[in-house]
Order: C-alpha cells, then structure tokens, then sequence
C-alpha cells in the first residue's frame, strides 16, 4: 500500500518550492532578494569578526587587545563595576539575591505550567519591591548600610526603571479615572497635573529634581538625588499611563457602565469587577509601550551625575590606559538594554494571547 | 495668573533662603564630624582628575585632593563619599549643602568667587587651553592657524576661549563642534578637522587614543589660564582654611622633601619647618580646629603635592603630563605655598 502514496511534486513542497513562492516570485522579488543577501554577505562577515572571531576575550591588561576585532576584556575586566556601581564587594551578595529574586519572579511566567508561577508573578509585583527596600540601602535587620550615592551600574538601572514602573501603573490608573470622574474638583485636580508633567521634558525633570529643588530646601535637609529623581520620574511616567489607560477606558462601550450601573454595583465595584479588567486589557501593548520606553528613558539619569549602566561605562571608557574601547562599551549597553526590552516585549505578546477573549476581530 | 505666579515663585525663594540661613547654625566641620565622612563634588569621570577604577575606587588628583582633607580631619583617607556631578549642577551641589567640598577641575574665575557664595580655597593643577593638531597641515605655532577646521566639545568655556582668542589675532577658523569627548577624537581622527582644542591636561590622552598617535603633535600655545581647585562655600572661614592648608601642607612638604616614605624619619628632623608642619612642634592644627598630626598623616596617607600629581597624571602615567606651570616655584613652576609657621 505504501507504493500507492504519491509524494507531492518537488515544485510544490520543500526547501527549493518555499524559496521560488517566497523569494524568486517575480522578477523585482528576485533583484531584491539578490540586492538583500549581498549586503548580508558583506556585512554578517565583517561584523561576525569583529564581535567574536578576531575579539579578544581573556588576558590581564589593555595590552593583551592585540586583535583587529572587540576588546571584550575591558568589559569583562570592568563587568563587576557595570553590573553592581560602586556597591562595596563584599555586600554584594545582597544585589545578587535581588538578580535572584527577580528572576525567580518573572521568568517562570514564560514556561507554562510552571507551579505557582501566579503567586511568583504576584511576589514579583509586591514582595520584591519590600525585599528590596530592606536589602539594598540596608541599615536594618543588622544589615550594613549602604548609601545610595554608592548605588550604580545595572543595579541602578533596574531600580529605577523597576520602581518607575511598579509605581507608576496604580498612580496612573487612579489619575485616569479621576479625569474621567464626575466631581469637577478631582477632575480638574487630575487633568492638571496630566497635562503639567506630559508637557515637561524628562531632562527638565530632572534638572529640577536635582538642580532647583535643593535650593528650595533648607541646608542640611537634604533629599538623596536618587529619592529625587526617583520621585520626579515616577510622577512623569504616572501622566503617561495615566493617558494610556485613559484611553482603554474610553474603548469600553457604554452599555458595559449601563449594564454595571443596573446591576446595582457601587463606582469602585463597576470600577474594579467590570471596566478596568476590560480597559487594561484593551491596552496592553501601550502599557508596555510607555514601560519599554521608560526603561530606556533611566538613561537620562546620566545628566544629573547618577551612574546607570551607561553612566559607569561612559565613564570608564575615557581611561587614557584603554585604547578605544567606546565602541565596546556602548555595545555591551546596548546589548543589555535589548535583552530586558525585549524580555518585556515578549511578555506583553503573551500575556496579550492568554488573555484574549476573542472580544478582537 | 503670571504675577500671582511670580510672587508664589517669589516667595518660596525668600523661604528657601530663611530656612537656609536658619539651618546653617552648625559650621561645616561640625557637620562633617557628626556624618562621619566627608562629602566631596567631582566629575563623572574624567582621567588624571577624578576616575572610578575596575574595583569602583576612585582616583585622580582632585580626588586625591579631598582624601587629604579627610585625613586631616579623619586621620582616614577612606572617610570619604564621592558624589559624581555634571558641569552645570556642580555649584549647586556645594551651594545646597549637598557636598562639603567640590573638587571637580573647576576653574577659578571672578564671577564664581564673587558672585556666587563660593570661596575658591587654592590650586591644585594649572591647566590651560590647548592644540592637537595634524602633522600634515604643517603648522609650528597656533598663529599659523588662519581658517583652520577645529573640533570641539559643546557646552564648555573652551568654545568661548577658542573665539576670543581667534578674534583677537583676527584669524578666522570654522568650528565643528562634538557632544563628547570620545566623538571629538573620532571627528579629529577621520580628518574631519585640522585641529583639536581642549584642556592641555587632556590633549595627551586624547592624542594616545588616536590610531596613529605620531600623526599629531601639541602646539606650545597656552591661550587660556584655567587655574583648577578645591571649592567651599563662602561664610564658613574655618572650613575654608582648613581645605586651604591641607592643599598648602602637601606643596610645603614637597618643597620640604618630605614624602610617605621617609615621612616617619622626617619626624625627627631638627628643621623646625619640618618640625611645624608634621605637628612635632607648635599647635598648627588647633589654629585650624584638626588633630595636631594633621600634617604627618596627610603625607603619610596621600603623599606630598609631588607624589599625589605624579601618582595620577605625572610622566609616567597614562597622561604623561611634566609638571611644567605645576612645578614648585624653586623648580621653575608657580606652585608655591605660604610657610607654615
């Protein structure tokens, strides 16, 4: 019997019939094909070289870059100063329980099935923070403290971006609703403060927080600068999701508040049970839009002397013992900025998938 | 709706001013004692000057600078906390009390002495500005430099410097003007300009960061005095003495030959110069309000002025800078510094 099945015609299945459908279809798809894959060729070479096969990875000191390609040793040499800022040695144990921490969090919500992974996300979202809080400034549970003016590198970056965005969301979506409100006060209240901080810079922001706002401040009563900025981006952020959210809010149809209202619900239960898991839904992807963004934006902290990941590379990629490492550093920054981006990208894609309810055409 | 605006404007200034005027009870060196360190302003990383390490420690000359001040009043060169800063919120940092002293290559000029609350306590480093220009444009001396291309960095006084100086020879040159450092080197390297000008403290490393680094040269033109130094805040005399006679205790212990290797042989010299300035002898450091050792420990754990300049931006460094303008003045420089008696 098996003699009998006939194996479909070459042109219409495997490698060489996806190539002629997808690539040689016509004549233009085959000039752009030919134009495509020549710039490839020229450039995957070159750049493949200079990032791995000419680079040089191990020795002690600038001099063993001998390479055409990276100097990646300056990287690795300088990786604990990157990643932990001037955070003292032998405390770092505690940033690393924090990595720890946050990847037990939010990794398993990529693996199905994973046990409990709600109750992680929701440690995440929560405990983590709290942890965090004790750990990392220390100064409690006999714990060293450690000043935030020694905080820098990755870890900063990732706390700042963190805090930014678990703040940001509740603030915002309290701000959404108070300009969607009945009461004229808290309306206004609300549409001024959207509208003040959405028409300021970040820069602007942070040059107050850092430059204006201490000499308002009686001498000696000093904020931390990162508590300053800190501040001043969480209220900035919180205006744009505060739009965003808006936005959802205003998708949901009126019959939803209607059939809320006949229901008998309270505002904070027509709020919570009907319109706000319909309208978060809904806008997801600007959600993640403004979180990705925001986490990019942490750069600007650079302005105002803090040291982010790209602060303690720019830094350091001027030592006159380093020939030229500029290129090394920005690219390591980009490649660390690339993974959490797009980690978070990926996670909004799934969570929009799981959630949807077929509502989309 | 503006004027209300101003006068609320208005307002919080004058509050601002009198709580600042009420909380300021406490001078300087009491506060630095009770916290416990010191809280010193310098750059986000410039090299020689003020640099994190791969271990995150910081070094350079300014950094240097406010580790003696630690260790005359701490006995501790580690009692010290290191807050990086931008150009333009430098000043504030020290106005608002955030950092006790700025060591940040600051050029002490008029307008910032006099007019902004600030003492100037000395100099730690004559700098000035300078030329790194291609060999293959032929020029010996900066007047030769009549409608040359000249990369610069934005935003520093060294623009300001640049035109000033051209119009005063009447020359005329075509600015190209970089965000950072690392972009005015490339723009130099690729031939987009004929000359790079900036800090001379600075043209040395720039040039070894180029392909060729025999391809350039350094003019012998200075065109600008940029004298750098510590800062305090103006109205706190006590603190602005003892800044000012730390920096002075390591120039006279140089000059002296006193150094961190035969500090403790030193101790008992005869010379009562020496004996003064180490503490043996007279109560220098009560006049200043620090132990009377101040002087033995400064050198003992930072080095004399000598030490501390060739440590991080000396010949054999990486920025390879004679000492030149820096030298003593029985050596052909300007450092000098009132005796200590």
């Amino acid at each position: 019997m098996a003699e009998s099945v006939i194996k479909p015609p070459k042109k219409q299945l495997g490698p060489v019939a996806w190539m002629r459908m997808h690539l040689f279809s016509s004549w233009y798809n085959t000039l752009l094909t030919l134009i495509v894959g020549y710039l490839l060729v020229t450039s995957v070479g070159p750049v493949l070289n200079w990032l791995l096969l000419d680079a040089d990875f191990k020795g002690s000191d600038p001099s063993d870059c001998t390479g055409a390609g990276a100097c990646w040793l300056f990287i690795n040499q300088r990786l604990n100063f990157f990643i932990y800022g001037f955070y003292p040695n032998e405390l770092q144990w505690r940033i690393d329980v924090m990595f720890a921490l946050l990847a037990l969090s939010f990794v398993p919500q990529f693996i199905e099935n994973f046990p409990g992974r709600k109750w992680l996300g929701i440690f995440g979202m929560t405990g983590l923070p709290v942890v965090g809080y004790v750990l990392i400034p220390g100064g409690s549970f006999g714990l060293e403290a450690v000043d935030s003016a020694k905080w820098g590198g990755l870890t900063l970056t990732l706390i700042i971006a963190y805090i930014g965005i678990i703040a940001s969301l509740p603030i915002g979506i309290l701000l959404a609703l108070g300009r969607r409100s009945d009461m004229p006060i808290i309306r206004g209240l609300c549409v001024v403060f959207i509208e003040v901080w959405r028409a300021v810079p970040l820069i602007t922001v942070l040059f107050m927080a850092s430059v204006m706002l201490p000499l308002f401040l009686p001498e000696g009563m000093n904020f931390e600068k990162l508590m300053r900025a800190l501040i001043g981006i969480t209220l900035w952020q919180s205006a744009y999701m505060a739009e965003v959210i808006r936005g959802g809010l205003q998708a949901i149809p009126r019959g939803q508040y209607e059939a809320a209202d006949a229901l008998g619900l309270g505002y904070w239960k027509k709020t919570g049970l009907i319109i706000l898991p319909q309208a978060l839904k809904m806008v997801i992807p600007g959600i993640v839009n403004t979180f990705i963004a925001l986490f990019k934006d942490t750069t600007l902290v650079l302005i105002i002397g803090l040291f982010d990941i790209l602060g303690t590379v720019q830094s350091t990629i001027t030592d006159p013992a380093w020939q030229n490492v500029a290129v090394e550093g920005y690219v390591f920054v980009a490649f660390c900025f690339w993974v959490f981006c797009f980690g978070i990208s990926r996670y909004s894609q799934k969570l929009e998938r799981k959630l949807d309810t077929g509502h989309k055409s | 709706m503006n004027n209300a605006k101003s006068i609320a404007v208005g307002a919080a200034l004058i509050l601002g001013a009198f709580t600042a005027s009420t909380a300021s009870a406490a001078t300087t060196l009491e506060s630095v004692k009770e916290k416990g360190h010191l809280q010193c302003g310098v750059t986000s990383g410039l090299p020689g000057f003020s640099q994190p390490d791969e271990n995150g420690n910081w070094t350079g000359i300014d950094v240097d600078t406010c580790r003696a001040v630690a260790v005359a009043i701490f006995g501790d060169a580690k009692a010290v906390q290191f807050t990086p800063l931008t150009a333009k919120e430098r000043l504030t940092a020290l106005q608002s009390g955030e950092i006790d002293i700025l060591s940040r290559n600051t050029t002490w000029t008029l307008t910032r002495d006099a007019s902004l609350g600030l003492n100037f306590t000395g100099v730690n480093y004559y700098d000035g500005q300078g030329f790194l220009i291609n060999k293959g444009i032929g020029v010996d001396d900066a007047t030769q430099l009549d409608g040359a291309t000249v990369c610069i960095q934005a935003g520093t006084t060294t623009e300001l410097n640049l035109a000033d100086y051209f119009r005063a020879k009447g020359m005329e040159f075509k600015p190209i003007v970089f965000d950072t450092s690392e972009q005015t080197v490339q723009g130099f390297a690729s031939g987009r300009c004929d000359v790079l000008t900036s800090d001379r403290s600075q043209l040395a490393a720039l040039r070894s960061k180029l392909a060729d680094p025999s391809s350039a040269k350094i003019l012998p033109n200075t065109i600008s005095k940029e004298p750098l130094g510590p800062v305090v805040r103006q109205g706190d005399d006590q603190w602005f003495n003892i800044v000012k006679w730390v920096l002075f205790t390591q120039i006279n212990a140089e000059e002296l030959g006193v150094t961190m290797d035969n500090v403790d042989d030193m101790l008992k010299s005869d010379n009562p110069n020496i004996q003064r300035l180490l503490g043996t002898d007279g109560d220098m450091g009560a006049k200043l309000g620090v132990p009377a050792d101040f002087g033995y420990k400064v050198v003992k754990q930072v080095g004399n002025y000598g030490e501390m300049y060739n440590r991080n931006v000396g010949p054999d460094t990486a920025l390879g800078l004679d000492r030149g303008l820096n030298a003593l003045w029985t050596d052909g420089g300007i450092m000098y510094a009132p005796p200590v008696r």
